[in-house]
């Protein structure tokens, strides 16, 4: 019977396989705004990030989220409805939402496939009652320094959802109908 | 870019040139400040030239939206100039476009006062 080979080094080999492996599975959960994971195949992309709670993050997701849609192939019309959509959202979540803090993060996310392209913000906030938006057309609220936001939001993107997070929290989703090549 | 702001003064009409960006932050706030500054002074006349602004959001457009009002409370009136596209589609979907008094020519916005 033929003696089988002598493998000394395959525990080490299986550690360190097994370290990266769960490297890159816990990479989404770390903490900070370099947190990210990406997915790319044909026609499709997702884009991940948990960020800090600061005005530089509207720019970065403004950023990113700009990057992934000239990908998907919109035009500069719908590109700057997108990123001001997207500004408008990450103000809310961080200014709003998490109001600044240095402990709160904001899950930002962006993904489309060959038919819609998906913006969700999600805060870590104590939320508020969506009933309550004041109607920024109405003739009381013209000249109201604040509250256009959201109604700007809806105005460039083709779906609009906001939902309340437990235990605490709200996320928005911004859906642009994805355009074809 | 954020925005930058400068004034130059025409006849009686101060005149500020706007440029970049006018974003929640360093580009609202220092539009606020100049308006304010210039209300201070007691500046009736003011022409907002908004030519090359290349963006504004929400709080920008509130910020407008103050400056009219500062002004105006003060005795003064506030016009616009040289709204791009975007930013005149902005003030038209806020239904703000008809409140502002909104000038192509710089000529003709300083005869208007």
């Amino acid at each position: 019977m033929p003696r089988l080979p002598r493998l000394p080094w395959l525990p080490f080999l299986t550690l360190v396989t097994l370290v990266i492996y769960s490297y890159g599975s816990l990479w989404p959960r770390l903490p900070g705004r370099s947190s990210m994971r990406e997915n790319k195949h044909r026609g499709s992309e997702t884009v991940e990030r948990f960020l800090d709670s600061t005005l530089e993050s509207v720019d970065s997701a403004e950023e990113l989220a700009l990057a992934v849609a000239e990908r998907a192939g919109f035009d500069e019309d719908d590109l700057m409805k997108i990123g001001m959509a997207v500004r408008e959202s990450m103000v809310n979540a961080v200014v709003h939402g998490n109001r600044y803090s240095a402990h709160k993060k904001v899950r930002f996310s962006v993904t489309h496939n060959e038919t819609r392209f998906t913006i969700r913000v999600a805060d870590e906030g104590e939320g508020f009652d969506f009933s309550t938006l004041p109607d920024p057309l109405a003739a009381e609220n013209l000249m109201r320094t604040s509250g256009r936001g959201i109604f700007l939001i809806r105005s460039f993107m083709d779906e609009f959802e906001m939902r309340h997070l437990e235990p605490g929290g709200t996320e928005v989703t911004l859906v642009k109908y994805t355009v074809s090549k | 870019m954020s925005v930058k702001l400068s004034t130059r003064q025409v006849g009686d009409v101060t005149v500020v040139d706007t440029a970049g960006r006018i974003t929640l932050g360093e580009g609202s706030s220092a539009l606020r400040d100049t308006l304010r500054e210039l209300v201070g002074k007691g500046q009736k006349k003011i022409l907002l030239n908004l030519g090359d602004v290349t963006y504004i959001d929400s709080s920008g457009i509130g910020e407008l939206v103050s400056g009219f009002t500062t002004v105006t409370n003060s005795g003064g009136q506030l016009k616009l100039l040289g709204l791009n596209k975007r930013v005149k589609d902005l003030l038209q979907i806020t239904k703000l476009y008809t409140v502002f008094d909104v000038h192509e020519e710089e000529a003709g916005a300083i005869r208007a006062f």
